[in-house]
């Protein structure tokens, strides 16, 4: 593997961001190579920082230090589990001006600017786009929120649980006879990142052959409502709305989820095509109801798909979820294992890839952590690390980047520069 | 911005997304088809249920800002073709079958011989690699293994995928973010490589905060809760509250955090109750700074539950949206596509796109772009395109093909 050039080596890139969805995309260009300062605040943690999910071991080895509420930051479970990236932590308290002359500083010394506050949180100490960009006219300063910056809720905050909401991904899952459920709490916070961070590797790509900087808008609720464009054209085009049917499918049968041998064990099944029909019934081994003409096409299978779900459960039931996803998949039927958080864990293809990390922590010892640029490069590793600490390399920025003065660095911390 | 690159697209429904996304920024991207078409234009919906390959919604949605040739690549002649093609692109996106181009020799150690530049761009649901690399990565099977069906539906029925699949749009867009990662690393060594972009994989993240942190910290596996997403750690044990909670004509979305961050939140949520004329119980007499859940016994999360549904079904959802703007409460209308057309605030943005399809005599409203970019576009600018649309504007104009030669790699279905 050829690595003497990381992608973005030399890049330098300023991540004043917090929750779920501002911290990823500055992770991507950590990854692969580029300088990540990350501004925190000690007197106003991460909101991933914080929270009661803490691992037993720690509380168990390190139950003195984590009486100190700064220490128990440390722990939080986004920075437990899923930031494994190397980047550079810097406290500041901008309320102090000290600290706003300082992030002006790295404003100038950055290529990249990523933020996610709201529309005002900025601009309040004088960090908006108009005040840096006069300081540093190729900066590209990318904004994530959750409504955008300019419009009548660019000052609100969002959630993940509540920004979902705004997309439409809460009205396309359900049973017919019920209300729709959601997928997951906060699900459009890992889909916008995506979206996110292809807009600021295509500014990066721009500034590199032009010299140009810019400010993007990014909206979470504009970014999600792309993942459904289909359904906002059926009902542009034809006025139609989604009508939500459990488990069935209109292009295939089975198409479902199927009890397995074990407590609350289920696999996924679907079979669309005659071929994918023949090969089915095979790995069942051809019992009589196969053979029922009303399943001879696809689309009498999909018409009297409940009766034939009752035929598949009573074969599934006797195994278990892994057996039939085996047995199914080898004759190249779609089958899955319904999985649990612990079947990933144990997953033969997740750890093909190093899905579960395993890095040294100096609190949690051997700890797993998930590896989560879902592509891999040919000549380019993703490099992790475990998660910066609050505030951890605020002297060496200070001093080796910023050139302050040992002297200055004394007194504003002090002040509480670095709070 | 990225209006520099080409993009040869060879994929199908599993990574449309993925030369859309680069497209929106302006790459000029070509789709290449099979004589006939790309089979995944027969997905539906269709522009007024008329089943077309030139009127899938779909096709719509994730191939505009593309042009198309048709070519045969699984002929010696097409292969060729195709081949040329390579010398002057950038990048190429796949999603066949893992080891397809290799068998039809057009595996990466070929097209780097032809242009040591190009990037490779794997799509699969499952990888390249690995147990499961030929396994059928149907949406439905991606999505049990990702975790998300698992802990979807309601605890007395089994799992529950979504009515609208969307697994493989997660590989896809990981394809367009390892493409880009791939070219800043060409713009340094002059080399391309292969990019293996997995939805597996890329699932599998997203929920990890949702599931596998309990499981890797606590040993908890989240299962089925319905509507009921919250786990509420009380004085006598764990009770759980809603996500999503019905209202006058609808339902909203409302997480009831509570902690240092959200004590003005939660008094401005009192206040807010109180002036609809609600009684707000147990509420109103809740010391947001110092006290946490594990103040009160399950039968009064049960009452305080009761208090915020009474508030709830007082309002419709757009009258709970414009108080939770005016008193800054995290709660937001649950919205399908057809409210969020009427949506106030992406009208204010001017955020969706009128398209223009000739062919059919109309305009199709579009999500807007994914940004707002300072520089050039980001969104759909032209509607997905009709079969070998281009093959003119390539073939002719570009490749300087001779009319005869044209007719003739057409009477043998090459393009």
């Amino acid at each position: 593997m050829a690595e003497e050039k990381r992608p973005f080596q030399g890049l330098k890139v300023l991540d004043f961001t917090w929750g779920g969805v501002g911290p990823f995309q500055g992770n991507f260009l950590a990854y692969y190579g580029a300088m990540v300062v990350r501004i925190e605040s000690g007197l106003r943690p991460d909101v991933t920082r914080q929270g009661g999910n803490i691992n037993p071991k720690a509380l168990e080895k390190h139950a003195e230090e984590l009486k100190d509420p700064r220490k128990r930051l440390e722990f939080g479970p986004a920075f437990a589990v899923t930031h494994p990236v190397k980047k550079y932590g810097m406290s500041l308290n901008l309320n102090n001006p000290k600290a706003v002359e300082i992030f002006k500083k790295l404003a100038k010394w950055a290529d990249v600017f990523v933020e996610s506050f709201t529309m005002g949180t900025l601009e309040k100490w004088g960090l908006g786009w108009e005040d840096l960009h006069k300081i540093n006219p190729r900066l590209i300063m990318q904004r994530t929120n959750g409504y955008g910056h300019t419009g009548s809720m660019a000052s609100q905050p969002g959630y993940g649980q509540t920004v979902t909401s705004l997309t439409g991904f809460y009205t396309i899952t359900g049973w017919p006879d019920r209300l729709p459920v959601p997928i997951s709490s906060f699900y459009t916070d890992h889909l916008s990142p995506l979206f996110g961070g292809l807009a600021l590797m295509a500014a990066i790509d721009y500034q590199q052959r032009t010299g140009e900087g810019q400010c993007i808008d990014q909206s979470q609720i504009e970014s999600g409502i792309n993942y459904l464009a289909p359904l906002v054209l059926d009902y542009s085009a034809n006025g139609r709305e989604l009508a939500l049917r459990g488990n069935s499918s209109p292009c295939a049968a089975p198409h479902g989820a199927y009890r397995c041998q074990g407590e609350d064990r289920w696999v996924a099944i679907t079979v669309q095509t005659d071929q994918e029909w023949t090969s089915f019934c095979r790995v069942v081994g051809n019992p009589p109801w196969t053979k029922d003409i009303k399943f001879a096409t696809l689309d009498g299978r999909i018409k009297n798909s409940a009766e034939l779900d009752r035929y598949v459960n009573q074969w599934t039931e006797k195994h278990t979820a892994e057996q039939v996803m085996t047995l199914l998949q080898h004759q190249g039927v779609a089958a899955g294992v319904v999985a649990t958080a612990q079947d990933s864990e144990a997953d033969p293809q997740l750890a093909a890839y190093d899905f579960f990390h395993e890095i040294e922590h100096p609190y949690l010892g051997k700890q797993k952590f998930f590896h989560p640029p879902a592509f891999t490069l040919s000549d380019a590793k993703a490099e992790l690390h475990r998660p910066v600490f609050l505030g951890e390399h605020t002297e060496y920025i200070c001093k080796k980047v910023l050139g302050i003065p040992a002297a200055d660095y004394d007194i504003m911390k002090k002040e509480g520069v670095f709070d | 911005m990225l209006s520099s690159y080409r993009v040869l697209d060879l994929t199908n429904e599993k990574g449309f997304l993925c030369g859309k996304a680069l497209g929106d920024f302006g790459a000029d991207v070509i789709k290449i088809e099979k004589p006939g078409g790309e089979p995944d234009r027969n997905k539906a919906p269709f522009y007024h249920d008329q089943a077309d390959p030139e009127k899938s919604l779909y096709w719509f949605a994730f191939n505009a800002n593309k042009k198309s040739i048709t070519l045969d690549i699984e002929t010696a002649d097409g292969r060729e073709i195709f081949k040329r093609l390579v010398k002057t692109a950038d990048v190429v996106i796949e999603s066949f079958a893992p080891g397809y181009l290799d068998k039809i020799g057009l595996g990466y150690s070929v097209l780097s011989q032809i242009n040591p530049g190009i990037i490779l761009t794997s799509i699969s649901g499952f990888g390249q690699k690995g147990p499961y690399r030929d396994y059928n990565d149907r949406d439905l099977a991606v999505w049990a293994l990702s975790g998300y069906m698992y802990i979807t539906g309601e605890p007395d029925r089994p799992p529950l995928a979504p009515s609208y699949s969307h697994a493989h749009l997660i590989g896809a867009m990981n394809g367009a973010i390892g493409t880009m990662v791939a070219l800043a690393q060409r713009r340094l060594t002059g080399r391309g490589q292969t990019v293996d972009a997995v939805s597996h994989q890329g699932l599998c993240f997203a929920i990890s905060i949702e599931t596998k942190v309990p499981w890797a910290l606590q040993k908890i596996n989240v299962s089925r809760e319905g509507r009921e997403r919250m786990r509420i750690f009380a004085k006598d044990g764990t009770v759980k509250i809603p996500l999503l909670w019905p209202c006058k004509d609808g339902s909203i979305a409302f997480f009831f955090w509570v902690g240092p961050n959200f004590i003005k939140h939660n008094e401005s949520l009192v206040q807010w109750i109180r002036d609809s004329g609600v009684d707000p119980g147990l509420l109103g007499t809740w010391d947001w700074a110092k006290e946490g859940w594990n103040k009160y016994t399950m039968e009064e999360v049960k009452q305080i539950r009761g208090t915020l549904e009474t508030f709830f079904m007082k309002h419709t959802k757009m009258e709970l949206h414009e108080g939770a703007m005016q008193y800054r409460i995290q709660l937001t209308p649950v919205l399908a596509p057809k409210d969020l057309l009427e949506f106030p605030l992406f009208k204010e943005r001017n955020y969706w796109r009128e398209i223009d399809h000739p062919e059919l005599g109309t305009k199709i409203t579009y999500p807007g772009g994914f940004v707002k970019p300072g520089v050039g576009d980001c969104g759909v600018r032209f509607r997905a395109p009709l079969i070998g649309e281009h093959n003119g504007e390539i073939y002719q104009d570009e490749m300087k093909m001779s009319a005869e030669d044209i007719v003739n790699l057409k009477q043998r279905r090459i393009i």
